[in-house]
């Protein structure tokens, strides 16, 4: 039985131990936040927080996920929008949106270890998000507005 | 283009919905128009009142509930007791934005406060007219039948008021929003006040509409965020990827990986054995041609994704794999060059171009080739689908929902009435998600297992299995005169069409695709002929964002370019001489659109001029290594040109500093919109442009997810995209296409700047940059 915590709620999972994490807060929990794009770690659309770090879900096995602590979009949304999540409606980042939660994600993960990120920064650490409508520029500006707003 | 005997009208429909100037499909829409969208009736609508119907489904797209004396002025909107509005936004949202511009375009002839609009998704029905959201034809044909549908409701409730206080109908007057005021007094009535007599009023003839004039527009025209925007950055289930109906089962399906291939043999007892996975069905193969039917293969039945995904993993097929295992990508382009070098099937003449080239003066020639690619939207295709006794629930991420009620219903071998298409949210579509093969996989599996069932596609599957933006050799050649000005020009395309999909002899392109870029040019030229050469499919050819203009601006907007440095003439000023002043062409299309939308080079060199402009050609100082590009394409008749600038360094690596747009889409409902669109455009170009290439052997596709089919990130991206929108009254034209096709071109024209180096075939890492 493995046990973790998601969005601060005390979880357990006795399925395949080779599920990764992705599926078990889609299918399992229902947490359809977090989304599928590629699998392989190469576009970032599953991005959750594990102890307030970005991680890619689909490559974390629920066999290696005891005693971790998830944080998903969901999670950040639950009281209330985040300061990331106004700075993307404010600057009206979305095109189709579907990767936008795990872009998300990576910016609270980037604003918590660099409040005041410089381009090369964001450049850094947002290139492992695939946005296929091509919404970057406005991105990088939400990103600067939300460094803005926590400043 | 297709060979109707084998193909039903309703694929000949969807075909032909890549080609939006094309005369037959103006028609059938006007038909479509005329017996359902423009009439309206008063009362409870139907349409209406099933849409807001709460699917079985956890979907968090707003259903409110549809009170019985609510008005409903037609199919578009309705006016509930309290005031709320109601208005459907009848076509598909995938990041067009479409819930957002469609909508206030009702709600700006209705008077109504944005604020108290709910917007509806429109299910898949013929009522709506057409909701096949692919061609940049959302609000361009909709524009008119949506303010007429908004300045209906908006009379009627005007003679509502007038009705309540016995005063004459000229004394009521609907001001500011969402209030009918007398003009003689203070009295005012809400909308939500006047709904139910309004709906006891005939409905007027559309004769008696007063539309606004532009100055009067409160929203057309006026930047607004995207309606969506908070549920979308919050998470919430709204993509067709996050469907969960009760008792559902999931699926992966193990595709033929040869176009046409059948499974000879399959051992599933692996995949049987794998904790989750229930049990495996066979899909049959499909008949010729493949149009939208499944491909075939063995589908693995589970209880979760990543069940179904193992499973699939652990079945062992043998393929009898079929004529296209011959299909050789690398050999393929060599008979496509060599076809360009041959006289093809003319498209279209003006004057002797074989004379002029007889003189024996210089000539400038040269070949461009440009390869397949796959759509790859981030959310990969998935369906659910529920059927129960001879009716048929889905949901899909789709283009096209009445094409999912016909494929499904043909499937099935039922009515297309029987089929329910709830339209979800789309995770990028680009024209992929106008084909509706997977949801008829979840229909037939559903049908087989009893039960809801998830079709789910890998990125494996969506890239492998795409039905592929053709490749393409093109080959063009000019007779220049002393100031390097073209006396003749002659251009030859070549690739597997679209029509190949619905009839597997097609091997010319259709006039739909040489509408796109091909069968006439914006230059002054006085002998010109285009051709289209042979070229039989060896995969499922599709449409893709902007379709055939992709490779077709690449070639004549880089043959601009090598003629202005044949010229030795800077590229800018030799591109605005072959546009000339301007004049109307003559571009083929049906009268009407011809009349509406005329073929203007005018607009086109104005684009020109604003990119060049507000790039600063010629006058920006660039350093060692750096250069510009300017190319310009109309499409979906929409007039843009793009100023790219980049960045070359010692190893070939390139940056993308800078990309100039200007853009003459006519009116445009959503500026912010527009600017999205063709920044987005910019990126979506840059990909195809740097890296997008999709190959084949022994018939497999080589490629399978972003490591070996990459697209733009962040920091290849164009750091910057300036858009500027031409202030306009034509006519709206298409947004969310004509920002592709001119970004590849620019940016080798750039490259040539930069470098010396003339880049002729796509992508960018055939030619040694990265």
């Amino acid at each position: 039985m493995i046990r973790l915590k998601v969005n601060g709620v005390a979880q357990s999972f006795d399925g395949d131990p080779e599920m990764p994490l992705l599926w078990y807060l889609r299918d399992v929990l229902g947490l359809t936040g977090t989304k599928f794009g590629c699998g392989m770690a190469l576009c970032g659309a599953c991005t959750v927080l594990q102890d307030g770090k970005a991680i890619r879900s689909c490559q974390k096995q629920m066999g290696a996920a005891e005693g971790l602590e998830i944080t998903t979009i969901e999670g950040i949304s639950a009281h209330g929008p985040h300061a990331v999540q106004t700075a993307w409606a404010t600057v009206n980042v979305p095109q189709c949106g579907y990767c936008q939660p795990g872009q998300i994600m990576q910016a609270v993960s980037l604003l918590s270890s660099k409040p005041q990120p410089s381009d090369s920064d964001i450049d850094d650490v947002m290139s492992g998000n695939i946005c296929r409508c091509g919404t970057y520029q406005r991105i990088r500006a939400a990103i600067k507005t939300a460094a803005k707003e926590v400043a | 283009m297709i060979a109707e005997e084998k193909i039903t009208d309703a694929e000949v429909k969807t075909a032909e919905r890549a080609f939006i100037e094309n005369v037959s499909r103006r028609n059938f829409l006007q038909g479509m128009l005329s017996a359902s969208a423009f009439v309206l009736w008063v009362g409870k609508s139907q349409l209406l009142a099933k849409v807001v119907t709460v699917p079985d489904a956890n979907l968090a797209l707003p259903s409110p509930g549809v009170e019985t004396t609510a008005f409903h002025p037609g199919v578009f909107l309705g006016i509930q007791a309290d005031g709320t509005v109601l208005i459907v936004a009848h076509r598909t949202e995938m990041g067009n934005g479409v819930r957002t511009s469609l909508p206030r375009i009702v709600a700006d002839e209705l008077d109504a406060d944005w604020s108290r609009v709910k917007v509806i998704q429109g299910d898949g029905d013929e009522r709506y007219g057409s909701q096949d959201t692919d061609g940049s034809h959302s609000v361009r044909e909709f524009f008119d039948v949506l303010r007429e549908a908004g300045a209906t409701a908006r009379l009627m409730l005007v003679r509502a008021a007038a009705l309540q206080w016995g005063v004459p109908e000229a004394q009521c007057v609907a001001d500011p929003v969402h209030v009918v005021s007398d003009r003689n007094s203070s009295r005012k009535l809400g909308y939500g006040e006047l709904a139910s007599i309004a709906a006891t009023l005939p409905v007027p003839k559309k004769e008696e509409l007063r539309l606004k004039t532009p100055q009067e527009w409160r929203y057309i025209g006026k930047p607004a965020p995207g309606y969506d925007v908070t549920e979308v950055c919050s998470g919430k289930p709204l993509y067709g990827m996050d469907v969960r109906v009760d008792g559902m089962l999931y699926a992966a399906i193990a595709h033929p990986p040869v176009l046409g291939g059948k499974v000879k043999s399959v051992d599933d007892s692996a995949a049987l054995k794998v904790m989750g996975v229930k049990k495996t069905i066979p899909i049959d193969p499909f008949t010729p041609p493949h149009a939208f039917q499944p491909l075939g293969g063995v589908a693995v039945i589970a209880d979760n994704t990543w069940s179904a995904f193992k499973g699939r993993n652990r079945l062992k097929i043998e393929w009898d794999n079929g004529g296209h295992a011959a299909y050789n990508s690398e050999e393929y382009k060599k008979q496509l060059r060599e076809t360009a070098r041959q006289p093809g099937k003319v498209v279209h003449a003006v004057g002797d171009p074989d004379a002029e080239f007889a003189k024996g003066g210089k000539i400038v020639e040269a070949e461009y080739f440009a390869p397949h690619l796959a759509h790859a939207s981030m959310e990969p295709p998935v369906a659910v689908a529920d059927v129960r006794d001879d009716k048929i629930t889905v949901w899909s991420p789709t283009q096209d929902p009445q094409g999912v009620q016909q494929q499904v219903a043909k499937a099935l071998g039922l009515k297309k009435e029987d089929v329910t298409c709830h339209v979800t949210f789309l995770g990028g579509g680009f024209g992929r998600k106008s084909k509706p093969d997977y949801a008829v996989e979840a229909a037939l599996l559903s049908k087989k297992t009893g039960r809801p069932v998830k079709v789910v596609w890998s990125r494996e599957d969506d890239i492998k299995f795409d039905y592929f933006h053709s490749v393409a050799a093109m080959y063009i050649k000019a007779a220049v005169d002393d100031k390097g000005m073209p006396k003749a020009w002659l251009q030859r395309s070549v690739f597997p069409p679209i029509g190949s999909t619905f009839d597997k002899d097609a091997v010319y392109g259709g006039a739909g695709e040489m509408s796109l870029g091909w069968n006439v040019i914006p230059f002054d030229v006085p002998n010109f002929r285009s051709e289209n050469g042979p070229a039989t499919a060896h995969v499922r050819i599709g449409w893709l964002r902007s379709v055939a203009n992709i490779y077709h601006a690449f070639a004549v907007q880089s043959f601009a370019n090598e003629l202005a440095v044949a010229a030795n003439r800077d590229p800018y000023e030799y591109l605005l001489a072959l546009i000339g002043s301007g004049k109307t062409i003559d571009a083929g299309q049906n009268p009407e659109m011809a009349k509406k939308y005329p073929y203007d080079t005018a607009r086109l060199r104005h684009v020109a001029e604003l990119a060049a402009g507000k790039a600063n050609w010629g006058k920006k100082k660039l350093g060692k290594g750096s250069g510009m590009g300017i190319a310009v394409h109309r499409s979906f008749l929409t007039y843009v040109a793009s100023v790219v600038e980049v960045e070359v360094d010692d190893s070939g690596a390139i940056r993308i500093p800078q990309v100039t747009t200007a853009v003459d889409a006519g009116i445009v409902a959503n500026p912010d919109m527009v600017q999205s669109q063709f920044q987005g455009a910019a990126v979506f170009g840059t990909s195809l442009a740097r890296t997008g290439e999709i190959t084949a052997t022994g018939g497999v596709i080589d490629q399978s997810n972003f490591h070996d089919y990459p697209v733009a990130r962040m920091n290849d991206a164009p750091y910057h995209v300036d858009v500027h929108i031409v202030e306009s009254t034509a006519p709206p034209a298409g947004v969310g296409e004509p920002g592709v096709p001119p970004i590849a071109p620019a940016i080798c024209n750039a490259i040539y700047a930069a470098t010396g180096k003339r880049v002729r075939e796509l992508p960018l890492t055939r030619n040694g940059f990265a």
